[in-house]
This record gives structure tokens, C-alpha cells and sequence, in this order.
């Protein structure tokens, strides 16, 4: 049933069978690994870059506006030019703050969004490292990057990055349940936490139609807990601006700054990367039962097209969110997830466990 | 504010965790301080600290003439510039018994409901930002501009345009005035619509703004709440309806009032202020008298001795002019009661208690325009 | 809406010391300091004139006296009415303060204070509002400030 076009083993196995040629085996892992630490950084910088850029535009369209249009065609380098400015732009140090957390603040939070990146399957056959508990593996990662907030805000010695270090910790600790359980709602229907079986089971349709309603509630808490997960707008409570003029990176400047800045939006494309996984399909074309036919001109669009479009369509959705909603207050933040979300995925994680004991899935 | 606060705070012997607000800060619209004390999320009590876009306009006028006072008024409340100007020229001529001519009346309300428009417009551009709705900023300056745009074309200047002199008119209007008016209000009732399907139905948006900066009718009325933010406590304080100047005796309106006394009815009132305003324009548009655009006045303008009082109906609420004169052609005296210099006052007792998102959000709905404080 | 001559009747029945100038734009009593506190109160309960809502305070410096300015008006009748109270001192005025009577009135009397040095017996809080502690009374007419200020 899965197709061989595209696949990207072919092309790893032929760099690997390469260099097994010319070296020991040892060094053969040394250096993958260091050539895949190399392409994840630069696809790290690009992507954020992008993904800065595409946030311009899409709140611009949303605003009446152009937005960028001036640097490049289309505006297209105006990130990079920002992304110069950061650089040369002074390092503010602030007086009585721990320094030493101070400076180690921003690269827990985008260390934290790398490792996060190690198990996403871009394409078939393409993905560093295909744990066997990899849906575990991603929240347990993802969820690190709150230490670094909360380092940011209580090192800066700032009373608006303490109380946005804190809004940000408690909103962090409580939606995380709620991902974990939408989460667990596909971990139960695939019966693995292997990404790669997870997808595999999509084959005959995405889990988002087969795993009927409660796959849907799934998919729309998971959408919600993760905004707020990533401390995206409506839920920007950790930086909200008009209230705490920054939150925890107030006092952050320069390159530290675009730290946190770039690991906001690779956050947000590892959150929506794992929603296009679980959900959608990663890089599984649209399959519909049997109809040999339309499944197989399917096939013919590239794998990892499918997954960069389902990915960034659930980016365009959380972009979308920010740009039309008001924020929301603490107190409705946590009575959102500790009175309505976590009851519905309880309920829901029931549901689904009666659903796959009587065999009712597809 | 109890003696033992102010203690505290300069002292700094409390464990109070005490957060300043301001001069710089987002929400606060302008240069205004509020130190803000909190326990945890709440706001137990906040001091507002003014003063520093004070610029001495009262001490200023009082070296100055009648038509340069004009031009320090747009200087208070910039965003009701005109409002401001036309409450000293009403003083002035008033003082003066000048009958200014019916064209002139017909154009200064015309001009007056315009800028309110505008000043509501970026309101509510700014009040969705303070919720964290950033779309509706550009959507309302969007509209905006097309104010702007009518200003410009007749009077050079967009935002300060000091085109009201005692007696009557800087000049005469342009040609276009009319048709411009009248295309604004066609493009603005379609307009209209879209403000309330972004930010009005929207459900995070009502469950931050109801029920937030309870104020009731006697806390308005003792600490002077005028303007939209009093009539969303159901006090009826609409100047044009109580003493009509100009010409708001000529026209029908109704008084936008609202009950709860919270964020949310001090927002519908300004939202059905809007439509009200469309509505008066669409009334005087038409009828636009000919004749002349100032009434005949003498070069220097010479108060007689006496004491005078205007009231007028700002977008944020009544500003009073009382000027002291002693036949000279500048003021002896000149006080002008501006309304938020009370509205700021009353932050301290609608926000204590609540969360410091709400502070944010009652600082937002009581419209609070800065240097109108300092003056 | 109660006339010109039933104001003054009331006030005359509560300080029967007040003064009535004529030919002024809005009816004016002129009270001595000490019931102005009194007279406030009887005004503001009163059902007939009901004065609860303060539109302004100020003063103005008579280079002699000081005059202390109270706009008055009912939120229900809409009549106007202006209490003074003549303050001869000029080197340590006082007053009474209407912050319980009215607490807007808290504010208005810290920017008086502010700006002409007039300080309120019983006010809750009497700090400058806008100026520094150090800096002049700017609205006295023997102000001076050869820098900044524009002469008539």
C-alpha cells in the first residue's frame, strides 16, 4: 500500500553507505551526527526566518496592510535585514540581575525547541532519530523550554519579567495535561508512540477523519492547549504587551533577545509539525479507503510537500488566532484548561478507548 | 489613600510588591504614572502620579490673546481638538453677546461630531490593543483616515486644526465639505458593521470586559465621571442634551445610556455614540444655511470685565472653560475643567481588586487622554 | 431647575452672612470660609437643590486675596450655581477641604494647592500634582520666571 516514490531512505542510505566506505564505523555515526546537527541549525536559522517573515505578511493581510515589501522582492529579505540589526545591536547588561542565568536563560529555551525538532518526520524516510516513544519524547522536550522562561524572568531582576516568568510557568504546567491527553487520544488509536507507526497507521485515511468525533475534540484541544503551550496570542500572557510591556525577555536585548524571539516560532512549528503528524497524516498523502485510483494520484505530490503543507496550514490557523482574538486573563486562562479542557480530554480519552475495544475505527 | 499607604510607599517598609505603570509603558496611552500595588495577579490599591506633560497652558493664557488661547486648547485634548477650541470661542462670544451666524453653528457641529467620530475611532482602535486585539487598530485607523482626510481638505491640518476663532470660522469650507461628508457616511455605515464582528461578539472579549471596573452611578456623579464613561454608569451627564450650544438644539439624537456601569457598557456606549454621531451628521449635512462664516468682530478682541462659564460635550466627557477676564485683551484668569483630569481619579476605586489585565482594560475604556490631565 | 431668586433664598436661609453680586453670567454667592463646608452639605441634601455633582474647582489670585471658585450644578435640575470664598491671607492661606462632600474635589484641591499655594484643613492627602515640592505657586500673579515665562 505505501508507495516507494520519493522516498527519502534511498538517499540517506546512499550517504551512509558512502561513508562506511571511507571510515570506520564509529566514526561513520560521528560524523552523520554532525553533519545532521549542521542541516538542523541552518534549517533552524531559515525556518525561523521564514517563519517570521510569513507571520509579517499573514497579520498584514489580516490588517488591510502590505506588510513588508521593501527589502528584496516581496520583502522577502527584510528578516534577514532584522536578523543583522539583532546581531550588531548591543548586549544591555543589567545591573544586580544573576548574570549567569541571565545569559544561560536564552539557550535553555532554544535548546530545548531543537531537540524537540530530532523526531519530527519531515518526509518518508526522513528524520533523525525514530524513537520508539517519540510522541513522548516530543512533549517531554518541548516542555523543557519553560525552565528557560522562567530563568529569564527571575534572573532579570525585573518585577514585569517575574510576573510573566510566573503567568508563563503556571499556563505552561497546566495546558501541558491537555496536550498530553489529546495526544494520548491518537497514541490509543494507533496503538503505538512510534512517529513513524503513527503515521503508518494513517495509510487508509488521517486519524482526524477515521478516529471519528473524538479524534476531532482531540485535534481542537490539542490546537488550543498548544497555543497556549507556546505562548502564542490569545493565550500571550507571558509577554502580554500591553500589560507587562514584554514579560520575561523584557530586559533582554540583542541577539539574546532573537533567542527567545526564534524559539517562539520554532516552537510553534514543532507544535504545529506534531498536530500535521498525529492528525493529518505527517507526510502520509490524503489516502480515502479504497479508491485505488485517487489515492494514487495522491502519491504523485512529494511527501515532504504534504507534511510542509499540513504543517504550515496549522501555522496559518495559530497565526490567525493571534490576530483576531483578545487576549485572555490568568484567571480565565487556567478556569479554560482545569475546568473545560481537561474534563473533555478525560472524557474523550474514554471514549476512544471504548471506541478501539469494540473495534468501531476504521 | 489613607495616610499609612503614602507612608508605605515612600518609605518602602511594606512587603506590598509595588510595580510602577508607566511614564513609558504601553497602556497608558501618553506620559502617566500609576504605581500600582499587587498581591500576586490583584491589584490592591494604585496611585496615579501626573505631571509630566504638565506645560502651564492656564499660566501661559494668561499672557496671551483671546485667538492665540485657540491654539493652545487643541494642546490639551488633541484627539477632541476641535471641541476643545469651539468651548472657548462659545465662552468668548458668549461673553461678547455675539450672535455668530447660523452657517457657522450648523458647521462647528458638523465639525464637533466629525471629531468625535474620530476620537471614538481611535478608541477603539486603541482599546483593542489594550485587550490584546491588534487588528482592530488598523481597522479603525483605517476609518479614521477618511476624517482626517475631510479635515485636511478644508481646514491644511489634520489632528490640531484651531479652525474655530470667536465670532465664527477661521474661513470658509471648502467646496468639496459636503460631498465628502456626505461619502464619509455612506463608507463609514458600511464600516461600521465590521468593528462590531471583530472585537464586540467576540467571546473572549466579553468575558474580559463584563462585570470588570464596576462603577456605579454615585461614584460617577461624586468623582465626576463625564462623558461616555459616566453614561455607561447610567448617569445622564450628555451636555449637548442639558445646555445645547451651537446647533444641538436642531437636531434629534438620542443619549447612548447604559446601566451596569462596567468596561462593557462603557464600551457599548461608545460604540452606539458612533451610530449617534452618523446620525447628527446626516441630519446637518443637508442643511447647511449660506451666509457668512464669521460674524462681524472687532480686531482686538476685549472681554468686559466679569466672570464666564462654558460647558461643552468633549468625546471623553464635559470640559468646562471659566474665564476670569478684566477688560484686558487677555485673560485674568482662565480655568479650564477638563474631563480627564476626574476621570483619571477615579481609577484608584473601580481597579481595586481586580487583575492587572483589567487594570489595563478600565484604563482603556475610560478613554484617558494625557496631556488633557496635565494641561 | 430652580430660578435665580430661589437660589438665593435657600442659600440666604442656610448662611445668612453670604454676599449676592449682580450681573453675573451664572448665580454667585460669596460665603465666608467657615460654612463653606456647611453650606455644601445643606445644598447637596437638600431634595429642592440638590447640588451633587462638583463640575470644577479653582481659584484665582486677586493680587490682594485669593478667591476660591467652586462650580456647582445638579445632576437632577441642572441648575448652575458658583459658591466663592474670599481668602485674605496671602502668605499662608487655608481652607476647608470638600473631599468628604465631594471627592472629586480631593484632586481638584491638590492641583489649587499645586499651583497657588493654598493649603486644605483635613485634606487626605495634600501632596503637589503636578510640579515639584520645590518649585513655586506658578497661578500667583507675583510668580516669576524670567526663563520660561511669557509676559502680558
Amino acid at each position: 500500500m505505501t508507495p516507494n516514490l520519493y522516498d527519502f531512505s534511498t538517499l540517506t542510505g546512499a550517504i551512509h553507505e558512502w561513508l562506511s566506505g571511507m571510515m570506520s564505523p564509529g566514526w561513520v555515526t560521528f560524523t552523520e551526527l554532525v553533519l545532521i546537527g549542521l542541516l538542523f541549525l541552518l534549517f533552524f536559522a531559515l525556518l525561523g526566518l521564514f517563519l517570521v517573515y510569513l507571520e509579517r505578511k499573514v497579520c498584514a493581510i489580516i490588517q488591510n496592510r502590505v506588510g513588508p515589501n521593501r527589502v528584496g522582492k516581496w520583502g522577502l529579505l527584510q528578516t534577514i535585514a532584522d536578523l543583522i540589526k539583532l546581531l550588531i545591536k548591543e548586549l544591555i547588561p543589567i545591573r544586580k540581575s544573576d548574570k549567569f542565568l541571565f545569559n544561560l536563560a536564552p539557550f535553555i529555551v532554544i535548546i530545548a525547541s531543537l531537540m524537540a525538532m530530532a523526531a519530527l518526520p519531515f518526509a518518508k524516510g526522513l528524520q533523525a532519530i525514530d524513537f520508539n516513544i517519540g510522541v513522548f519524547y516530543v512533549m517531554a522536550v518541548s516542555s523543557l523550554g519553560v525552565v528557560g522562561i522562567l530563568l529569564a524572568g527571575w534572573s532579570s531582576n525585573s518585577k514585569y519579567s517575574l510576573i510573566g516568568a510566573m503567568r508563563s510557568g503556571a499556563q505552561i504546567v497546566s495546558y501541558e495535561l491537555s496536550v498530553g491527553l489529546s495526544l494520548l487520544a491518537i497514541v490509543v488509536f494507533s496503538g503505538s508512540m512510534q512517529l513513524s507507526t503513527i503515521i503508518e497507521s494513517q495509510a487508509d485515511g488521517w486519524w482526524l477523519f477515521k478516529g471519528h468525533i473524538p479524534a476531532f475534540i482531540a485535534f481542537i484541544v490539542f490546537l488550543i492547549a498548544s497555543t497556549a503551550e507556546i505562548n502564542r496570542g490569545p493565550f500571550d500572557l507571558a509577554e502580554a504587551e500591553s500589560e507587562l510591556t514584554a514579560g520575561f525577555h523584557t530586559e533582554y536585548s540583542g541577539i539574546k533577545f532573537a533567542f527567545f524571539f526564534l524559539a517562539e516560532y520554532i516552537n510553534m512549528f514543532i507544535v504545529a509539525a506534531i498536530a500535521a503528524t498525529v492528525f493529518l497524516g505527517g507526510w502520509m498523502p490524503l489516502h480515502i479507503g479504497n479508491w485505488e485510483g485517487f489515492n494514487q494520484v495522491m502519491d504523485f505530490i512529494p511527501s515532504i510537500v504534504w507534511f510542509f503543507v499540513k504543517t504550515f496550514f496549522i501555522i496559518y490557523v495559530i497565526m490567525w488566532f493571534k490576530w483576531t482574538f483578545p487576549r485572555l486573563r490568568i484567571d480565565q486562562l487556567l478556569t479554560l484548561e482545569w475546568k473545560y479542557l481537561l474534563p473533555v480530554s478525560l472524557v474523550n480519552i474514554v471514549l476512544i478507548a471504548f471506541l478501539v475495544l469494540m473495534g468501531w475505527h476504521f | 489613600m489613607t495616610e499609612e499607604i503614602i507612608k508605605d510607599v515612600i518609605i518602602g517598609e511594606s512587603e506590598d510588591y509595588i510595580i510602577n505603570v508607566g511614564p513609558q509603558h504601553p497602556s497608558t496611552h501618553g506620559v502617566l504614572r500609576f504605581e500600582v500595588c499587587l498581591q500576586g495577579e490583584t491589584v490592591k490599591y494604585l496611585i496615579p502620579h501626573i505631571g509630566y506633560i504638565h506645560r502651564g497652558i492656564e499660566k501661559m493664557c494668561e499672557a496671551i490673546t483671546y485667538p492665540q488661547i485657540i491654539h493652545l486648547t487643541d494642546r490639551m485634548d488633541y484627539l477632541s481638538a476641535h471641541i476643545n477650541n469651539e468651548a472657548v470661542c462659545l465662552c468668548v462670544e458668549n461673553a461678547l453677546q455675539v450672535e455668530v451666524p447660523e452657517r457657522v453653528k450648523y458647521i462647528r457641529t458638523i465639525l464637533a461630531e466629525l471629531n468625535r467620530l474620530a476620537s471614538h475611532q481611535l478608541w477603539w482602535s486603541a482599546f483593542g490593543m489594550d485587550l490584546g486585539a491588534l487588528t482592530t487598530f488598523f481597522y479603525g485607523l483605517r476609518d479614521r483616515e477618511k476624517i482626517l482626510d475631510i479635515f485636511e481638505e478644508s481646514f491644511g491640518s489634520r489632528l490640531l486644526h484651531s479652525f474655530v476663532m470667536p465670532g465664527g470660522l477661521m474661513h470658509d469650507v471648502h467646496p468639496n465639505f459636503q460631498k465628502g461628508i456626505k461619502e464619509f457616511i455612506k463608507y463609514f455605515r458600511k464600516k461600521l458593521p465590521e468593528y462590531d464582528q471583530l472585537l464586540t461578539g467576540n467571546v473572549i472579549f466579553h468575558q474580559r470586559a463584563k462585570g470588570i471596573g464596576l462603577m456605579s452611578k454615585e461614584t460617577a456623579i461624586a468623582y465626576g465621571v463625564t462623558g461616555p464613561s459616566g453614561r455607561g454608569s447610567g448617569w445622564s451627564c450628555d451636555i449637548r442634551k442639558i445646555a445645547p450650544y451651537s446647533a444641538y438644539d436642531k437636531v434629534q439624537f438620542n443619549e447612548c445610556l447604559e446601566t451596569e456601569g462596567d468596561t462593557f457598557a462603557r464600551y457599548q456606549v461608545r460604540m452606539r455614540e458612533m451610530h449617534e454621531s452618523l446620525s447628527i451628521l446626516e441630519q446637518l449635512v443637508d442643511n447647511i444655511p449660506e451666509g457668512d462664516y464669521t460674524a462681524k468682530m472687532k480686531p482686538i478682541i476685549k472681554l468686559p470685565a466679569g466672570e464666564f462659564f462654558q460647558r461643552v460635550e468633549t468625546a471623553r466627557g464635559e470640559l468646562a472653560v471659566y474665564i476670569v477676564s478684566d477688560g484686558n485683551k487677555s485673560p485674568y484668569r482662565i480655568k479650564f475643567r477638563t474631563p480627564n483630569f476626574s476621570n483619571l481619579f477615579v481609577m484608584n476605586t473601580i481597579t481595586s481588586g481586580y487583575k492587572i489585565a483589567d487594570l489595563v482594560a478600565v484604563s482603556g475604556s475610560l478613554d484617558l487622554v494625557i496631556p488633557d490631565i496635565d494641561r | 431647575m430652580l430660578s435665580r431668586e430661589e437660589l438665593t433664598e435657600i442659600i440666604r436661609g442656610i448662611v445668612p452672612e453670604a454676599e449676592f453680586p449682580e450681573g453675573t453670567q451664572l448665580t454667585e454667592a460669596i460665603v465666608p470660609a467657615g460654612k463653606l463646608v456647611e453650606l455644601t452639605e445643606k445644598l447637596k441634601a437638600d431634595k429642592q437643590s440638590a447640588f451633587d455633582y462638583l463640575i470644577s474647582h479653582t481659584a484665582v489670585d486677586f493680587n490682594t486675596h485669593f478667591m476660591a471658585v467652586y462650580h456647582l450644578t445638579s445632576t437632577q435640575h441642572h441648575h448652575l450655581l458658583v459658591v466663592k470664598v474670599k481668602i485674605e491671607e496671602r502668605e499662608n492661606p487655608e481652607i476647608d477641604t470638600l473631599a468628604k462632600v465631594y471627592p472629586t474635589s480631593e484632586f481638584f484641591e491638590r492641583e489649587v494647592f499645586d499651583l497657588f499655594g493654598i493649603r486644605y484643613k483635613n485634606h487626605p492627602n495634600l501632596k503637589r500634582l503636578f510640579l515639584e515640592d520645590d518649585y513655586g505657586y506658578p497661578l500667583r500673579k507675583d510668580f516669576k520666571d524670567e526663563v520660561n515665562m511669557i509676559e502680558r
